[in-house]
Order: C-alpha cells, then sequence, then structure tokens
C-alpha cells in the first residue's frame, strides 16, 4: 500500500501501475492480481477481455505521454480510472494530455499522474485535471505528504483559465479599469 | 506604464513564498539537485561560473524609476554594484549568492518586479519594441498586449514544462524592432482591410544552434483570439516537440520537420476547439490593460524648440550625441533619448548601481519617471522634452551614460561570454572592448555610420550574431578561443542570418578583421548606403578576399 492524494486528501492506495518489459507482449502479458493500471497497449489489445474490470472499476488504463488521448475516447463512460505517465517530472507533455481529456473529451473518471510526481507540480497538475497525485513509491515520508498538502495553495488567483477553472481571471473577477 | 493590482501583487507574492520553500527545502537536501534545477531556472536563477547568476524580469522593457532604483539597490547590497542587461531586455546579476535569492526576490516584489520565466523551458518573459506608445511609425501600441500576454502565460499549467525555452515578441511599428522573426511565436499587430486589429503569426524562429527565420503561420488572427491561437500553436509543439536532445527540442525543428502547412493544419484544428472558448479576450478586459498605458500629460509645444536648436548649434559635443542618441518623437517638442551602456572598456550592457540611481533620477526629472530596456543593451528615456535635452545629456555625461555612439560600431552586442558563463568556448567582452578601443575617433566612427556588430562566446547566440551585419561567434579549437565572422546579417523588417566568411581568427587578430571589413566597405560603398547594404549589393566576396588577403600581409610583415 502507498499513499496518494487524491482530491487534495491523503489516501491509502492498493492500484498496481503495469510496466510492460521491454519485448513483452501486451495481448499476452500476464497483470497481476487486485487493481491494476495497464498500458493503453494492454487495453487496446484485450478490450473485450479487461471490459468487465474496467466498469467494475478494477482495472484502469495509463497513458504514456506519446500516446494520443483520443484512443480513448470510445471507452471513457467505462473506465473509471485513467493515468498519465510523467516519466520524468520535467516533461510536461502529461499537461496536456490531461487537459484534453477532461476539456476535449470531457473524462470524468479519476485521473492520475503516476510516475515522476513532484510536490511542486501539485498545483499545476491539478489545474490541468488530475485529481489523484501519486508520487512515486518512497518520494515522500507520509509526514513530507502531509506538509506537500500545502503546494495546493500555491497561488488562490490564477491568470488564465484551466481545467479547473475555465475562465481566466478576467472573466471570473472584475478586475477594475483604470480610471 | 502596467500597474499591478491587487492580484497582479498577490501572484507575485505567493511566488516569493513558493520559491523561498523550495530553496529551503532544496538547501536541507528534501529536493535533489535534478528536481531544484527546473525550479530555479523557472525563476531566473542559474549556476554559473563563478557563482549563481539571477535573471530579473523586465516584462517588454518597461521599468519605472523605483523599480530602477530597487535594481540599483540590489546591485549594491546583494551583487559586486553592477548588473547586466541583456538582449531579452532583462537584468542579470552574476555574483548572488544563493541563500540570498529569495530575499532579493521579497524586495524586488515591493516594487512590482520578479524572476517568473526568465529560463527554463517555459514561456519566457515577453519582449518588444523600446519605442513603443512613441514611435512616429508605430501603427498600435503593443505593450498591452504585451501585458495580457505576460499574464496568460505566468505561471500557465499546461505549459510550465514544454521541450524547451518559449519565446514571444511583439511588435507593432511599421519597423520591427523586436526582432519578431527569429522568435517561436513572433507577433505582428495590424489593421486589416475593415480596420480590425489582429496579429500576423510567425513560428518556428530563433537563432542558437540551428538559427531560422520565422514563418508566416497566419496573416490575421483577431486580437479576441490570440490567446486562444498562441494555446493551439503551444499545445500542438508541448505534445510533439522532441524530447529527446535539447538541441532538437525547439518548436523551429518541429516546423521545419513537419513543414509549415501541415504544422499549421494541426494548429488549426487544435485551434477550432479553443476558439469562442473562455480565453476569448474581452473588450474590458484589453481596455482595462491598454488604460495603464496611455500616454503621458505632454504638453502642447512647438515642433522644434529654439532653445534646443541653438544649443545644437553652439555646442559640437552635445550635438554629436544629438545626432546619435536621440530620436524623433511622436509628439510635437518632444524626443526619445538613448542612454548608452556601451562606453568603451565596459561590458556592453554593464551598469552600476550609481548608475542605476542616476537613470532613476534623469527618468523623474525628464521622462515621466519612465525607462525602457533595449534589445540592443541600452536604455531609453521615451518622452524627454527636447527643450530638457541639453540638461538629459549633461547628467547623463555626468554618469557617463552619454557615449554618443547608439547604431554605431562600438554600440556592440555582446553576451558575456567566458568571463562569467560556464557555456562559453570564448570570451565576447574582451573582443567588444579590443575592437571598441580601435575604433576610438569619433569623427572616423561616425563616418562609418549604421553598423552592427554582434558577439557571442557560444553557438547559443545569446549575442545574436546570427543576425549582426557583423556576427562574430567563439568557437573552440583545441582548447584555443577563436572567432568565427560573419557578414550579412540583419535585425527588422529584412532579417537575415550572417554568412561565414572563412576560417577563424585569434583573438588579437578581431580588431584588424573589423577594420578589413570597414574598409572593404567605405571603399565600395555608395553615398549613404550602409554597410549591410553594400554588402547585400556588391556580396561577401570583397570583404572575404580583402580581410584574408590583409591577414596574410600581417603574417609576412611579422616574419
Ligand atoms: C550567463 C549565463 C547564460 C547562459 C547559461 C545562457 C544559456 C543559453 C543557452 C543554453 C541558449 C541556447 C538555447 C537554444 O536556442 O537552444 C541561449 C540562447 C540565448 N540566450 Fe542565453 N545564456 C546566458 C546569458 C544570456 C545573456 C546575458 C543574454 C543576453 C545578452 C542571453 C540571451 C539569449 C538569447 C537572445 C538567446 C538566443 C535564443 C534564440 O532566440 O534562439 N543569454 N542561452
Ligand atoms: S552565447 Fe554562449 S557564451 Fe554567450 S552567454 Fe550564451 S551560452 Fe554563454
Amino acid at each position: 500500500m502507498s499513499e496518494i492524494i487524491k482530491n487534495g486528501v491523503i489516501h491509502e492506495d492498493d492500484w498496481t501501475v503495469v510496466r510492460l518489459a521491454d519485448g513483452e507482449d501486451a495481448a499476452t502479458a500476464e497483470l497481476p492480481a487486485g487493481r491494476v493500471i495497464v498500458p493503453l497497449a494492454v487495453w487496446l489489445a484485450r478490450r473485450e477481455a479487461l471490459g468487465a474490470q474496467a466498469e467494475a472499476g478494477v482495472l484502469g488504463v495509463w497513458l504514456a505521454g506519446t500516446e494520443d488521448p483520443a484512443a480513448l475516447a470510445d471507452d471513457l463512460l467505462r473506465l473509471q480510472l485513467i493515468a498519465v505517465d510523467f516519466p520524468k517530472f520535467a516533461d510536461g507533455r502529461g499537461y496536456s494530455i490531461a487537459t484534453l481529456l477532461r476539456a476535449r473529451h470531457g473524462y470524468g473518471g479519476e485521473l492520475r499522474a503516476v510516475g515522476e510526481v513532484l510536490r511542486d507540480q501539485f498545483f499545476f497538475l491539478t489545474r490541468c485535471g488530475f485529481d489523484a497525485l501519486q508520487p512515486a513509491a518512497g518520494r515522500y515520508t507520509p509526514e513530507q505528504l502531509k506538509i506537500a498538502l500545502e503546494s495546493f495553495r500555491d497561488f488562490a488567483e490564477p491568470y488564465q483559465g484551466a481545467v479547473d477553472r475555465a475562465e481566466p481571471l478576467f472573466r471570473r473577477l472584475a478586475r477594475k479599469v483604470a480610471a | 506604464m502596467y500597474q499591478y493590482d491587487e492580484y497582479d501583487q498577490r501572484i507575485v507574492d505567493e511566488r516569493v513564498a513558493q520559491f523561498r520553500d523550495q530553496t529551503q527545502r532544496y538547501l536541507a537536501g528534501e529536493l535533489g539537485e535534478d528536481e531544484y534545477r527546473p525550479l530555479r531556472l523557472q525563476n531566473g536563477l542559474y549556476i554559473q561560473r563563478y557563482a549563481p547568476m539571477l535573471r530579473i524580469a523586465v516584462p517588454y522593457g518597461n521599468l519605472r524609476a523605483e523599480q530602477v532604483r530597487m535594481l540599483g539597490h540590489i546591485a549594491r547590497t546583494y551583487d559586486r554594484g553592477y548588473g547586466h542587461f541583456t538582449t531579452r531586455q532583462n537584468m542579470q546579476f552574476n555574483w548572488p549568492k544563493l541563500e540570498d535569492v529569495p530575499e532579493i526576490l521579497a524586495q524586488l516584489a515591493t516594487v512590482q518586479m520578479h524572476a517568473i520565466q526568465t529560463s527554463g523551458n517555459c514561456i519566457r518573459n515577453v519582449t518588444s519594441d523600446p519605442f513603443a506608445g512613441v514611435a512616429a511609425d508605430e501603427e498600435i501600441d503593443p505593450r498591452p498586449w504585451c501585458e495580457i500576454v505576460r499574464q496568460w502565460s505566468t505561471f500557465h499549467p499546461e505549459f510550465a514544462f514544454l521541450p524547451r525555452k518559449f519565446k514571444i515578441a511583439v511588435n507593432g511599428a511599421k519597423e520591427d524592432r523586436a526582432v519578431i522573426q527569429v522568435h517561436d511565436i513572433g507577433l505582428d499587430l495590424k489593421r486589416n482591410a475593415e480596420g480590425k486589429i489582429g496579429f500576423r503569426v510567425l513560428v518556428g524562429g530563433g537563432l542558437g544552434r540551428t538559427p531560422i527565420i520565422g514563418e508566416e503561420i497566419s496573416s490575421f488572427v483577431p486580437w479576441q483570439d490570440i490567446l486562444s491561437y498562441c494555446e493551439a500553436i503551444l499545445r500542438v509543439y508541448n505534445l510533439n516537440g522532441r524530447r529527446d536532445n535539447a538541441y532538437k527540442a525547439r518548436i523551429k525543428i518541429l516546423v521545419k520537420a513537419l513543414g509549415i502547412d501541415a504544422f499549421r493544419s494541426q494548429v488549426e484544428a487544435e485551434f477550432a476547439h479553443l476558439k469562442d472558448g473562455p480565453a476569448t479576450l474581452t473588450a474590458e478586459e484589453v481596455h482595462r490593460v491598454a488604460d495603464h498605458f496611455v500616454d503621458p500629460s505632454y504638453e502642447t509645444l512647438p515642433a522644434s524648440d529654439a532653445g534646443y536648436t541653438a544649443q545644437l548649434a553652439a555646442n559640437k559635443a552635445f550635438a554629436a550625441w544629438a545626432r546619435r542618441n536621440v530620436r524623433a518623437h511622436k509628439q510635437p517638442g518632444y524626443a526619445s533619448v538613448v542612454l548608452s551602456l556601451k562606453k568603451p572598456g565596459i561590458a556592453p550592457g554593464d551598469i552600476t548601481a550609481d548608475q542605476l540611481d542616476s537613470v532613476a533620477a534623469l527618468a523623474d526629472a525628464f521622462s515621466f519617471g519612465e525607462v525602457r530596456v533595449t534589445h540592443e543593451q541600452n536604455l531609453v528615456l521615451a518622452d524627454v522634452r527636447q527643450s530638457d535635452l541639453f540638461a538629459a545629456w549633461e547628467g547623463a555625461r555626468k554618469a557617463g551614460l552619454a557615449t554618443p555612439n547608439i547604431g554605431l560600431l562600438t554600440d556592440i552586442i555582446a553576451c558575456p561570454g567566458g568571463d562569467f558563463c560556464a557555456l562559453a568556448n570564448a570570451k565576447s567582452i574582451p573582443i567588444a572592448n579590443a575592437i571598441q578601443a580601435r575604433f576610438d575617433d569619433l569623427d572616423y566612427l561616425h563616418d562609418i555610420g549604421e553598423i552592427e556588430i554582434n558577439i557571442s562566446g557560444c553557438m547559443n547566440a545569446c549575442g545574436h550574431h546570427h543576425v549582426g551585419h557583423i556576427g562574430v561567434l567563439g568557437v573552440d579549437k583545441n582548447g584555443q578561443e577563436w572567432y568565427q565572422v560573419s557578414i550579412g546579417g540583419d535585425q527588422g523588417n529584412d532579417t537575415s542570418l550572417g554568412k561565414v566568411i572563412g576560417p577563424s581568427f585569434a583573438a588579437d587578430e578581431m580588431p584588424d578583421v573589423v577594420s578589413s571589413l570597414v574598409q572593404t566597405y567605405t571603399t565600395n560603398r555608395h553615398d549613404d548606403e550602409r554597410f549591410i547594404d553594400t554588402v547585400r549589393r556588391v556580396g561577401a566576396e570583397p570583404f572575404k578576399t580583402q580581410v584574408y588577403a590583409d591577414r596574410e600581409e600581417r603574417k609576412q610583415a611579422h616574419v
């Protein structure tokens, strides 16, 4: 069990992110027991077989930075968890992928950031539509994670719109026109 | 000038708190070196040759006197008494202590300044025309649009970790003084046939290792859509830009790889989803921002001041300065003054704390308390009454800021090079100084006329050598510092990239090389023809031939 942050609150979490080994076949790779987040390739290869698990909320799908979220467009109502992988925390493709899933495709289930997830990203990740943040195992002590929750409040009124608040500051609030 | 409201101020204050915490966690070992790096870079903090380097944002080059004084205070208190203005209109300090940076930022925040996004792989500080609002050839004032772009891009959550840095420049005059053709996005303000305001959008320009001139992606994006359009460009880039190789990660490489037409289709497809969405600008917001940039309370004055004319006739030194450093103004009886940071022997762009104070005082006395930073690393007092020019000159002279060389050969652009920069192949500053020393005769300098020399210490091109009429690039040959020379580069409407003239030179040859180039020019030029125009007319050949022939002759003379 590891700890993740969901909707700003720390939770115990038992999902396993499945990563294929080099050369492993998505169609046949063995999946561990319990709740799993599988690579997109696995899902696309075994959609029929895995569909019921997804609908039951015990199977999610993760996307790599190179993968187009449109590949899941037909599955968004069935999937209760989609994750986006951050292979390095400075690899920012996941922000655009999350934005597209939420704002373009209307995905409403859990959207989880996995991989190299740092507290210094929490604010940006949340703004782009992630509601679940899973730092790499062991990255933070429970105490540090608790303190990390403060990062959500780094900026109270950001300028531009994003997934969490679609309207930019100039539409949210009446900023005074100078006399 | 733009004044923060409570929301702007709060964001900057929150940033100070956030960065203070990040730095504390780094110093406590809780945040690793690799983790801290991108965070500090997005706050303009490099680790350089001698010390950290802090780059402070001067959005589109606009400063108020109190801000200039604050920069002076920081130079004096936390640095070695001077700072450096860059080609991106920012200020750099070369010697701050890492532990002091949060406090420096806190002090900057008290005068509405910060170091947000002055480095790192995010949307950088937006740049523009230093004569915005006062230039006679201006069609639309770019400053409000710069400020709108600044706000939109500040902590944009989707674009904080791009494949590479991203630079946006805005121009609104007939003459492009923002070098928009060598930016990731260049925005050219214009009116369409119906008189509506919008932007011609260029994309994929940039210098560095692979210099490329931007291409037109749209001939007209209505102003309401400009943020959505930029968002579409950024999203396509964020998702598709290369991340495997830092040298190939800029948008220019993506645009070239796809071709502008395919790139445009992707952007248009993205934009179709965003158009008329919440990012669409409102007239209220544009007015709110534009109201910060109304003209100062100009007096009604005759087009030309009699006292000024008399002083010009009476004082040769003043006249020489006025000829180079004073620019025409849209408002009768006013002028813009360029304060030269190119005094021979000083690193181009360097300014001392005392000089910063003098600049603030001059701005308060003569220019409504405002100062601009130019891309050429000089400063501008934009709104000086002609009747005050003499007093402004005397003040500038006392401060060592009245070198009458704007646009001339000694007004050299140079990056900090090997004296400060850890990436350098060679020094830049001593080369600039040696050239300045060679051309110390003012009459000759004026006779040579407009010529731009740009020097970079390595191919990152911070000194914009590709777009210098004469470009000088520091290269490493077997561990020694050499200099490659190009000619024919230009910035502005006819932006072009210079061509290398041949094998590179040793440092001590550089003044001779420039002399040979100038010689060739003066023997070939037509009346009133600028260096660059002669190069364009006669081609590079005569220049090359002369430079290497002279070099051969010098060698013979030495044996
Ligand atoms: C001393 C510390 C500095 C470092 C470490 C540094 C680093 C870099 C690097 C790595 C690039 C290449 C980016 C690329 O195009 O791939 C670059 C480009 C550039 N830098 Fe700097 N730089 C420094 C100082 C400066 C200064 C002092 C200036 C202005 C005088 C400056 C202005 C620029 C400009 C204009 C470019 C060209 C980028 C383009 O348009 O393509 N930098 N710098
Ligand atoms: S051009 Fe090279 S040497 Fe000069 S500042 Fe940039 S990175 Fe440093």
